[in-house]
């Protein structure tokens, strides 16, 4: 079950802030972050890649980004 | 669309951008703007208050064409990119006072983090304290992002609302049309015009309406933000939006080099003084403001193009705040401080941070 992030309709830096805290606190895993913006999109791409995160996927969703990213072990 | 790359996102995108913005402000003063003020956008947003009258601080009134081309060339891009998302909602009223206290702020040091690095770039060592000041108030945001501050969710609106600060730029680059400026007059129909001081240095209108629509298409492509680039160093250790700040400061030096601009020192520096303790408090009240509200006054202005309503009551704040910043005597000149402008600084301060610690409702 992936951990869901809700960051739509937060400007700079919330998204990033949000992803990279629940990265802290799940270690490993999925997590799925939902942004309004591509500046959020890439931003949250980014920060999770600088931390060892994947992105597995990005799909447009209600006028936003669903990305899921992805850490094994 | 979606799928393409943004390639100006990327590393080499964000330094080409920089440096874009670095070689052209430097030509654009070159060509006529004021004294390491090629492109600034506080000063520019209080130039275009002064040619509204709404101060009537006569040696810097004039409508700046390159601000309605960095709010037209981010709408361009943006639509093209379908990357137009109406918006607004968060905390408007907040943003719009945020931007007036950056704007005084800002024209107590006498500058945008943009006309720091063109300080800088230009050999005027002021601007060394205003960018250390920049920082600290940066740093200072980054503390109450870390406690939770947030300005709350923006929601999607109508098409309209993200149009209106559009609307109002072309509404202004009708009338700098319809009522150029006249030889010698202080005045062309409603608009006001400054016959001496920096307000009557400008690059023609065509060249800086051009330049500024490539800086506004480029930075929305971007996403070029001086005041992220020291908050994501800060907050991430991420030095992304920090190498397109480098870009815009060794090209600006490198132009200045080139067309015999770079003067270093600090006395006698252009629109500028030497009151160091005010140089870096006036720049941590606006970094302070610009953390807060997540964005430099550049950034904003790109947001504002992209349908970003909270971002465009940003700059209306900016707009009024350079009105305030004039009217009451808060404002600096090249004699220094204005004689309310310490004051200025201060309840800036407070009212920042009153801001920051009352604000800090934690997301769902």
């Amino acid at each position: 079950m992936a951990q869901i992030v809700d960051a739509r309709g937060l400007s700079c830096p919330q998204p990033v802030l949000m992803t990279m805290a629940e990265i802290k606190k799940t270690g490993k895993g999925q997590i799925e972050v939902l942004v309004d913006t591509d500046t959020s999109k890439e931003n949250v791409s980014r920060a999770a890649s600088s931390q060892g995160w994947q992105v597995q996927n990005v799909s447009e969703e209600g006028g936003g980004y669903r990305i899921v990213i992805k850490k094994d072990a | 669309m979606a799928q393409m790359r943004n390639i100006f996102a990327a590393r080499w995108g964000i330094i080409a951008v920089g440096a874009f913005i670095g070689v052209f402000a430097a030509l654009l003063q070159k060509m006529g703007n004021p004294g390491n003020m090629g492109i600034c956008v506080a000063c520019f947003d209080r130039d275009i208050a002064g040619a509204l009258g709404l101060h009537r601080a006569d040696v810097v009134q004039y409508m700046r064409p390159e601000i309605i081309g960095f709010v037209l060339g981010s709408l361009i891009a943006a639509y093209l990119f379908k990357e137009f998302r109406p918006r607004a909602g968060s905390a408007p009223i907040v943003r719009f006072v945020l931007g007036a206290f950056a704007m005084i702020g800002a024209l107590v040091f006498l500058g945008c983090p943009w006309r720091a690095l063109l300080r800088l770039a230009g050999g005027d060592g002021n601007a060394i304290l205003g960018i250390a000041g920049l920082i600290g108030g940066i740093w200072i945001g980054t503390l109450f992002l870390k406690g939770g501050y947030n300005l709350g969710r923006s929601e999607k609106a109508y098409a309209s609302v993200g149009w209106m600060l559009p609307l109002i730029m072309i509404f202004f680059l009708v009338l700098r049309f319809i009522y150029p400026p006249l030889a010698d007059k202080p005045q062309s129909g409603v608009l006001f015009y400054s016959l001496k001081g920096p307000g009557s240095m400008y690059a023609p209108l065509a060249v800086s309406l051009l330049i500024g629509l490539a800086v506004g298409f480029l930075a929305q492509r971007s996403r070029f933000c001086t005041m992220g680039a020291f908050r994501d160093l800060i907050l991430f250790r991420q030095a992304h939006l920090f190498l397109g700040l480098l870009g815009l400061l060794v090209f600006a030096f490198l132009t200045n080099l080139v067309v015999g601009q770079f003067s270093p020192g600090f006395a006698k520096q252009p629109i500028a003084h030497t009151m160091s303790v005010w140089n870096f408090g006036g720049m941590v009240l606006a970094g302070l403001a610009f953390a807060l509200a997540g964005g430099c006054p550049g950034r904003q202005l790109f947001l504002a193009g992209e349908g970003d309503g909270d971002a465009a009551i940003f700059v209306m704040g900016m707009i009024v705040g350079a009105g305030f910043a004039h009217n009451f005597g808060t404002a600096s000149s090249a004699a220094g401080v204005g004689p309310n402008g310490i004051a200025a600084v201060i309840i800036g301060l407070f009212v920042c941070l009153f801001i920051g610690f009352t604000m800090r409702r934690k997301i769902a």
